[in-house]
């Protein structure tokens, strides 16, 4: 295996991982907790190498998931104290906890390779701990074995607990009433995001990770309704964004998690613009022609009230549309055209005529 | 008594104090505002969305002028804040996933940057990384003073627009109904808080500005119910936990100043909650205990 295929097949792994993460926890509206967790594993990673004496998988994971349960804890402590609202809870919690844990590594790891800067700086990336860094072809391939080991267990979480997970994020009464525990259902979940953001900081750092857990599922909400499109929808974005922004950033040398974030936000912001029903010129379309096929109908009706009365030849003149509807001219040559396309008047010469399909319209709009 | 006199008299402990009580006054004050129109986690997505915009700033002037980052800083998070606005206007996205789409694009582009920068003057890098994640016990003498220039006006237009702010915040309905730009007010404070923001950064660092912003306004939420006397709880726990942690990390050990001063925070947001005056938990537990021990005397 090659440096890059093994970097590109990282890059492939953590994204994926994320992204199976990220669409219950976007679902049940708890963006912002994952943030709040890839911050406040510090303490218990720092905790856990404390205990084996070193960096260590297995004791870091285990330290990094309690501290984020604790984290979510704490919150859901704070906030059903009514004491303070939940927002302000996560904003005081995680760095709370963030700066527990880098004063964990000043106490216990200051004979390490660890420069004061390091701490100050207060990005998990340039952290001691971070024994994988980008490009480092020796490590490559035990990150890779644990990510890939991640989105095992992400897909397997997301195919075994499925329908509960479904039920309680979209309805969580009837999950309450058949039965399941919605609290152990969300810190598994928790749990998982927690696991998989250990797992992937130390490839991408900790707040791209977020980046990675976030943005895909967000990005396919905005493209369907469907929980099972919006899975593989996330992963596509993930893993594609992933290859993508690994390659960008090899072309013109520039910071991998970086790029990936970037290429993540670019195709958000794409799908924010252009997603075919609820992206933002779609919506703008829409309502344009809505206002346009409202001026027909304002047109139709107008027509129809004075059919077959004696001002019938003087009011269904352009001009006199114009004049009195105080249309401006180009809005009352589009509402003629529109109603000429839906085929509700005709027009002679400058007088209007309704058709058939015109009158029907027109009764139904006034009755509405 | 050697405290004091190295307060007065050492000039890096008395920058660092000076600089942190600025903090903490400057985020107690704005703070309790962010806190009261639950946008706590806006002060944490901002400061993230800053980053593009310190390291735009550092190209183009090629210097370390630290009024030119924190321009270019509270710039990029303005742009930032303006993009939240759009997500939640025109999309059925929620502020938490807004949020946290803005803070992680806007930082992931930042860290592409700062790579920039770090390929083309290698040696001048490190000034820059301090900026974002906190420098307290490196502060100078110049940035303390810009910092506190920056607090200064944002509190006098805190004092100027307070009755605007208070109505805005608590009911911003009532303020559209008598005529207040509801718009307009919220857009200044979102502004302020940006100043606090870039001080923050200046002072504790990206990750623990959303404690400075959040800690001191909800901490003091627990003493009273007056938002006069709030504000001044929280500028008042600020400075203390600002000053604190500074003393403590200067003189005690070689712990970095930031999280000490949130850890000291955490502390007094804790204590707070167990024992405010007005909402703490522990007075209300005996509360409802005497109550229940009065009616089952009866």
């Amino acid at each position: 295996m090659t440096a890059a295929l093994a970097i590109a097949l990282v890059a492939l792994a953590t994204s994926s991982a994320c992204a199976l993460c990220g669409v219950f926890l976007i679902l049940r509206r708890l963006a912002m907790m994952a943030d709040a967790i890839s911050h406040s594993i510090l303490p218990g990673l720092v905790a856990g190498y404390v205990y084996s004496q070193g960096p260590n998988l297995v004791t870091g994971f285990l330290g990094a998931t309690a501290s984020g349960l604790l984290t979510v804890f704490l919150v859901e402590t704070l906030t059903k104290s009514k004491r303070v609202k939940e927002d302000a809870a996560i904003g005081i919690v995680f760095p709370a906890l963030f700066a527990l844990g880098v004063f964990l590594v000043t106490k216990f790891f200051d004979n390490l390779h660890l420069d004061s800067d390091a701490i100050l700086f207060g990005v998990i990336e340039y952290s001691p701990f971070d024994k994988f860094l980008f490009g480092d072809y020796d490590l490559g391939p035990k990150s890779l074995w644990v990510l890939s080991g991640l989105v095992v267990v992400n897909a397997l979480f997301l195919k075994v607990f499925y329908k509960e997970l479904k039920i309680s994020t979209f309805d969580p009464q009837l999950a309450r009433s058949l039965g399941f525990s919605p609290s152990v259902l969300h810190y598994s979940l928790m749990a998982l995001v927690a696991v998989t953001t250990v797992g992937a900081f130390s490839a991408v750092g900790a707040i791209l990770s977020v980046a990675l857990i976030i943005v895909p599922p967000v990005t396919a909400s905005l493209l369907t309704y469907r929980l099972k499109t919006m899975i593989g929808l996330s992963l596509l974005m993930g893993a594609s964004c992933g290859i993508c922004g690994y390659f960008l950033a090899t072309i013109w040398d520039v910071s991998v998690s970086g790029m990936i974030a970037t290429t993540l936000g670019f195709a958000f912001a794409l799908a924010f613009l252009f997603a075919p029903d609820r992206g933002v010129i779609a919506q703008v379309l829409r309502r344009r022609r809505q206002q346009t096929r409202f001026l027909a109908e304002m047109l139709v009706v107008h027509l129809q009230s004075h059919e077959g009365t004696k001002e019938e030849a003087e009011e269904s003149r352009v001009e006199h549309l114009i004049a009195e509807l105080k249309w401006p001219e180009y809005q009352a040559e589009k509402a003629i055209g529109v109603g000429e396309q839906l085929g509700w008047v005709v027009r002679h010469r400058d007088r209007l005529a309704l058709t058939e399909d015109g009158r029907r319209t027109a009764n139904v709009v006034s009755k509405r | 008594m050697s405290i004091l006199q190295d307060l007065i008299f050492d000039y890096t402990l008395r920058n660092v104090a000076l600089g942190c009580m600025v903090l903490g006054i400057v985020s107690g004050v704005l703070g309790s505002f962010a806190v009261l129109r639950r946008q706590g986690l806006l002060g944490d997505a901002l400061a993230h969305a800053a980053l593009p915009g310190v390291c735009v700033a550092f190209i183009l002037t090629g210097l370390k002028t630290p009024v030119a980052l924190m321009i270019g800083a509270a710039a990029s998070g303005w742009i930032g804040l303006l993009a939240i606005n759009q997500l939640l206007r025109r999309s059925k996205i929620d502020s938490g996933a807004a949020l946290g789409t803005i803070l992680t694009v806007f930082f992931g582009f930042g860290v592409v940057l700062l790579t920039v920068i770090q390929k083309s003057s290698a040696g001048t890098q490190a000034g820059l990384d301090k900026f974002l994640f906190g420098q307290a016990a490196g502060l100078v003498e110049e940035q303390v003073l810009t910092m506190a220039i920056l607090s200064a006006i944002a509190l006098a237009i805190v004092v100027a627009l307070f009755k605007e702010f208070k109505v805005v915040s608590f009911d911003s309905e009532f303020a559209q109904s008598i005529a207040i730009p509801v718009h307009l007010i919220g857009s200044i404070l979102s502004f302020l808080l940006l100043i606090a923001i870039v001080v923050g950064l200046n002072t504790v660092g990206v990750v623990l500005v959303s404690a400075m912003l959040v800690g001191p306004g909800a901490a003091a939420r627990q003493w009273t119910d007056s938002l006069k006397t709030m504000i001044f709880i929280a500028a008042l726990i600020g400075t203390l936990s600002g000053l604190t942690g500074a003393i403590l990390s200067v003189t005690g050990s070689k712990i970095p100043t930031g999280p000490v001063i949130v850890l000291v925070l955490s502390a007094m947001v804790l204590i707070s909650v167990l024992f405010g005056k007005a909402r703490g938990v522990v007075w209300a537990a005996l509360r409802s205990r005497r109550r229940h021990l009065a009616e089952s005397a009866k």
